[in-house]
């Protein structure tokens, strides 16, 4: 059954997804509820013109993509701070921008032998032992300074503004967590490709947030369903023969759709069980102590 | 030392001039009424006295100390004007949002610990909202959320407490009722109350002081002073009637 794991290539390739299926999620988290979902995307596609940029300049691709992520990302910002412009168009912007770069400059790269269908949909399977320790490495650093500064990053997605006020140095928090972005895109370009990076980031996060009774619970749950879709993704690519990065993104969208239904469903028989309790009310008010219990579990109450 | 001393402070954005040469000072042991109509510049000078904003001109100064220099912050507790206004899809539970409230004492990076969450649940049972510890803010109803985000202002224990329209969408009752436990803290616990309001009627009675706000400042002194100079009528530019809630 685990024929799969006798293939170093396979091995490497299930721990640089494990790496990548953790802390995508875990920095998806704080992009959403933030409602920055489509910075990830939008790094994702300006990472190309990294890999273009690192290919004629002759430079390790990775360096190449994490210094043009961060550079989008710290414009981005400060025209969004600085120059009072909407957001998701200035990402927008950012995006059709760094991918018409790469475009230009693969084109002059044309004498270089460049597997541009790698960086796009990802490459899992040719994982390299060095790949494998540098995914390893950053992801493992990104991960750490997250949970570091769980309770920061908390506060400030949820209130800004009194975040500042309690003296949280949330500027410095902010620029930090734009370089933990571009760290988590640069090496998970590798692995699902720079087209479904954003997918591996929020679809996660967005089963989590269906699921969630708290904040805690949204981000382990997050990180748990990552992990678990990207090996899942990975083991049904080896039976399957289909590319690795949209396998993970296709069972992730699958399970989306599953929670979603499900959660749909529990809402329609809750209701349907308050409106009994209603119904029972009205008609014999004797039989009302019967129904206190299922109020009592109830989340909703008023004032 | 006075708490919070505002100096011939000006600010504005381009041409539109919001505050101009506003000085006023809240003593320890205050509890103040920030009054003005819609639009006249109270949330910008709380603003400025938190250090959110810079002023264009003079100086703002938190317990002695210029704001911009300003280091103890756990000793402020504030309640913005959209706190209930949060990201409803949010999921965060009512611990958790208390919880945040000792997040500026705790530091960068450190977990908190058995004394926080003593202090969460003293706040929540001071706002007698105890019972709903683990339930999602967002399932609670308007006044319970609003109690919530009291109890985040006052888990640190603040010596300031700096409320920005807090009452906006509760009913009279519950309105009673909450400047009522505001006037509690800041009898029992000596707590200093900066409150915003435009409510001028409903907050008068139970302030010592009153700072009336229309760009300028157009008052400053005792509540019954302001009635019986007339001076609401100068506030808000018309003849004014004060008519009694509910």
């Amino acid at each position: 059954m685990f024929d799969f794991l006798q293939y170093d290539f396979m091995v490497r390739a299930l721990l640089a997804g494990l790496a990548v299926g953790c802390v995508c999620p875990a920095v998806g988290v704080f992009l959403v509820l933030r409602g920055y979902s489509f910075m990830a995307e939008t790094l994702a596609h300006v990472s190309l013109a990294g890999v273009a940029v690192g290919l004629l300049l002759g430079v390790l691709p990775f360096p190449a993509i994490f210094f043009t992520a961060v550079a989008a990302a710290v414009v981005v910002e400060f025209l969004r701070a600085r120059r009072n412009l909407y957001h998701d168009a200035l990402l927008a912007l950012a995006m059709s921008g760094g991918l018409a770069l790469a475009v230009v400059l693969f084109s002059y790269a044309k004498g270089f032998s460049v597997d541009v269908q790698g960086y796009l949909f990802g490459s899992i399977l040719t994982v390299t032992p060095q790949d494998l320790w540098l995914i390893t490495a950053i992801g493992a650093l990104v991960f750490a300074v997250l949970i570091f500064l769980y309770k920061e990053l908390y506060f400030i997605s949820f209130d800004e503004e009194c975040a500042r006020v309690a003296g949280l140095p949330v500027q410095r928090i902010n620029l930090l967590f734009i370089f933990m972005v571009a760290g988590t895109v640069s090496v998970a370009v590798r692995v699902v490709g720079a087209l479904l990076v954003g997918a591996l980031m929020v679809i996660p996060v967005m089963i989590a947030l269906l699921l969630a009774k708290s904040f805690f619970q949204a981000f382990w749950l997050a990180v748990v369903t990552g992990a678990g879709v990207t090996l899942a993704g990975l083991v049904a690519s080896y039976y399957l023969g289909t590319a690795s990065g949209g396998t993970i993104v296709l069972l992730s969208v699958a399970l989306f759709v599953v929670t979603l239904a499900g959660s749909r469903l529990k809402e329609f028989f809750q209701r349907r069980r308050s409106l009994a309790v209603e119904a029972a009310r009205e008609k014999s008010p004797e039989a009302l102590p019967r129904y206190t219990n299922i109020l009592a579990k109830g989340d909703h109450f008023n004032c | 030392m006075n708490v919070v001393e505002v100096r011939e402070v000006s600010f504005g954005y381009e041409q539109n001039q919001v505050l101009a040469e506003i000085s006023m000072a809240v003593e320890k042991g205050d509890f103040l009424a920030l009054l003005g109509p819609n639009g006249a510049g109270k949330t910008t000078l709380v603003k400025l006295i938190l250090g959110l904003l810079k002023p264009l001109r003079g100086q703002v100064k938190l317990f002695g100390s210029p704001v911009e220099k300003f280091k103890n912050w756990s000793w402020i507790g504030y309640i913005p004007q959209k706190a209930v206004a949060f990201d409803k899809r949010f999921p965060v539970t009512v611990e958790e949002v208390v919880l945040a409230g000792r997040f500026g004492r705790l530091g960068l990076g450190r977990r908190p610990g058995k004394e926080d969450r003593q202090a969460v649940e003293e706040a929540l049972s001071a706002m007698e909202i105890l019972g709903y510890k683990k339930s999602l803010l967002n399932n609670l109803s308007g006044g319970q959320q609003q109690r919530v985000f009291i109890a985040r202002a006052l888990v640190s224990q603040p010596r300031l407490l700096i409320l920005d329209e807090p009452v906006a969408g509760l009913d009279s009752r519950t309105l009673e009722g909450f400047y009522r436990l505001l006037a509690r803290l800041n009898r029992e616990k000596k707590m200093t109350i900066l409150v915003v309001s435009h409510d001028t009627g409903a907050v008068s009675r139970w302030v010592n002081k009153v700072a009336c706000v229309n760009h300028t400042l157009l008052y400053y002194g005792r509540p019954e002073e302001l009635f019986r100079a007339e001076g609401l009528s100068l506030l808000y530019g018309a003849p004014v009637r004060l008519v009694a809630h509910g």
